[in-house]
């Protein structure tokens, strides 16, 4: 085991995995943490905790990772490097490994222009391929990147996100790979909604043998409405929403969107568990977490496996 | 004497109001028919730009204008003219010329007419 | 060249509020090639910022002078015989030329009228573009003349990230992906296999972040 972190466990015996996603609040109430946190409870391998998403401020990642982890869900911080130079990258990884968080996401981070400051400097230091390798580093050599020597090893199962949709498409793969050469355990994608493009993707990576080294955790976001579904495919960059469905969700009547939305959220991870090279699922129900229970276990998902 | 409008920039249009003129009338050829090519069109974007200090400065924007004409076309010259005057008539002088107190007023009156 | 733009008048105005005398220094360098800070530019300043003050009942006089270039001594030496008579000094060369005047003239008050912008090229009359930030360690030989530090927002050495669309970047549509272009280049020059190696991480000591730096050339001096 590299960090013995409740994924990689459950990844490791061979179990199709669920994460979720749980973003903190846009203040310092904890509460909402912890009442995002009952809705996640019992329904995944791990909850990842974001990092000021779309440069928006918001609780630190770390705060809701030890939140979560009271609460009893595994935390997986989210880590960007848009915010922390090296020098805070690997002090924040020394502190959340001390605090017993063991899985992590390396992120480069939205570009602050999207968020509350625009004005604000960005780091980006190392990118987050090299964040992926300074992690291992870390963790492996138990060195600093400097080559000094650590009291204490930082433990973590790392992870990284791929946007199969995102252009140039020849490139998404040979960058996962890098990924992976760099010190990816796993990897989690960018919301699927065009299944035909996910599978080239899929196909592509399999051809280099990636899946056998990485695992690969599909992404997966319930549509709320069809209005949020056009929104999503309009507004965020890298987002592939293929018309058909769109129109599928646009067909229900505004009061059955939602529920609709589910049933194809249920359909698509039923779909994904039955291929190849898919070790699990990443389901980012974004502010609906009280959905969870219902898409995974829809999904046949639950109770979720116990490994010691 | 000039060419061309093609020939005049920014800055001798300003100095023209710090001349003491109250308005400047600025007129080419017609557009398309510049014997330089492009000299008129050049001479519009210079005209724009000064309009736009003119109006950061509170001077006032509408004291400069440019026109196009062919050389034929006296008649429409001294309309155009009249027009003009009319206008900065109706502006009174320039806060330059203000400032400085109504005796060069009175120059650039002739000056512009 | 160095790029720059205009500073507001108003913002210049406010500045020379104290003075009712001053040197406006032009330069006939990269300034005067992005039509920001050339003798042109100090004739239309000039007139403006006098027009302005005296409609504002208060004329300001202002000697126009432009010099080769404001970022080397002998010529910036130019401007002493002026510089005693004036009660300060309005350059609109870039931030090196308007420091190096602030040096050489220590007890007279050297002004910006520009905003120093990047070190770009002019893409057609009227649209310039940044090209180098001058990190001190370039790597255009390895992302096909392309520079990742320059052209991608995040500065990422192993992009695209996943904000790039059809060659756009994700902060706005008039960007292009500098990533998008890298992968077209090496794939023309056939070096895309320069893509597939983890790069080191950046020593951005050699940039700014290193503190201000020098440049000394034992051979020169």
């Amino acid at each position: 085991m590299k960090s013995g972190s409740n994924l990689e466990k459950v990844l490791a015996a061979g179990h199709f995995s669920v994460t979720a996603e749980c973003g903190p609040p846009r203040g310092a109430d904890p509460e909402v943490v912890r009442k995002k946190a009952a809705y996640v409870k019992g329904n995944v391998d791990a909850c990842n905790v974001t990092d000021n998403q779309t440069s928006v401020v918001r609780m630190s990642s770390l705060a809701g990772c030890l939140l979560i982890k009271e609460e009893g869900i595994e935390p997986l911080i989210q880590m960007v490097v848009r915010d922390r130079n090296r020098i805070a990258l690997q002090s924040d990884l020394l502190g959340a490994s001390a605090m017993g968080v063991r899985n992590i996401l390396c992120l480069s981070g939205d570009h602050q222009k999207f968020g509350d400051d625009p004005q604000a400097k960005n780091v980006f230091d190392i990118d987050s391929m090299q964040f992926i390798h300074l992690v291992k580093s870390m963790r492996d050599e138990g060195t600093f990147p400097s080559g000094k020597k650590l009291d204490g090893a930082p433990k973590f199962f790392i992870g990284c996100a791929v946007n199969p949709f995102a252009d140039p498409f020849e490139i998404r793969v040979p960058r996962l790979k890098l990924k992976v050469e760099a010190g990816a355990d796993f990897v989690q994608t960018q919301c699927i909604y065009n299944m035909k493009k996910f599978k080239e993707y899929l196909e592509l990576a399999k051809k280099q043998g990636l899946h056998e080294k990485v695992k690969i955790l599909a992404g997966v976001t319930p549509l709320k409405s069809a209005g949020m579904a056009k929104f999503m495919k309009k507004m965020v960059a890298g987002m592939d929403i293929p018309d058909e469905v769109i129109n599928r969700i646009a067909a229900e009547p505004k009061e059955k969107q939602a529920e609709k939305g589910i049933e194809m959220c249920i359909e698509l991870i039923q779909e994904l568990k039955e291929m190849e090279g898919i070790a699990g699922v990443h389901v980012m129900a974004i502010e609906w977490e009280e959905k969870l229970h219902e898409i995974i276990g829809g999904a046949g998902l639950l109770p979720r496996p116990v490994v010691e | 004497m000039l060419p061309c409008t093609g020939r005049i920039d920014e800055s001798l249009l300003l100095k023209a109001f710090e001349n003491g003129a109250d308005g400047v009338m600025v007129v080419g050829c017609l557009e398309g028919d510049c014997h330089y090519v492009s000299g008129n069109i050049r001479a519009r974007a210079r005209v724009k730009r000064v309009y736009e200090i003119l109006d950061k400065i509170k001077i006032g924007p509408d004291r400069i204008r440019m026109f196009n004409l062919s050389a034929g076309e006296g008649s429409k010259f001294a309309a155009y003219a009249n027009e003009f005057v009319g206008k900065i008539r109706e502006l009174g002088p320039s806060p330059i010329n203000l400032a400085r107190g109504g005796q060069v007023h009175a120059a650039s009156q002739k000056e512009t007419t | 060249m160095i790029t720059g733009t205009p500073k507001p008048i108003e913002e210049i105005l406010e500045m020379l509020e104290p003075y009712d005398n001053i040197i406006l220094a032009g330069c006939h360098g990269c300034v005067t090639v992005c039509r920001v800070g050339g003798e042109k530019e100090v004739q239309v300043l000039a007139s403006t910022l006098r027009l302005a003050r005296e409609a504002a009942g208060r004329k300001i006089a202002i000697t126009e002078i432009s010099l080769e270039r404001q970022c080397d001594p002998e010529y910036v030496e130019k401007l002493r015989p002026y510089v005693s008579d004036h009660q300060a000094v309005l350059s609109i060369a870039c931030g090196a030329g308007i420091q190096f005047l602030a040096e050489k003239y220590a007890i007279t008050p050297v002004l910006p009228g520009i905003n120093t912008g990047f070190l770009g090229v002019t893409e057609r009359q009227g649209e310039w573009a940044e090209r180098c930030q001058g990190c001190g360690d370039c790597v255009l030989h390895l992302t096909g003349g392309i520079c990742p530090v320059t052209r991608c927002a995040k500065s990422l050495f192993h992009g695209p990230c996943g904000g790039s669309s059809q060659g756009i970047c994700e902060v706005g549509k008039d960007v292009k992906c500098g990533w998008q272009l890298i992968i077209d280049r090496l794939k023309a020059l056939n070096q895309l296999e320069n893509y597939g190696k983890l790069k080191p991480y950046k020593g951005w000591h050699t940039s700014r972040d290193g503190g201000p730096r020098r440049i000394l050339r034992e051979d020169m001096i």
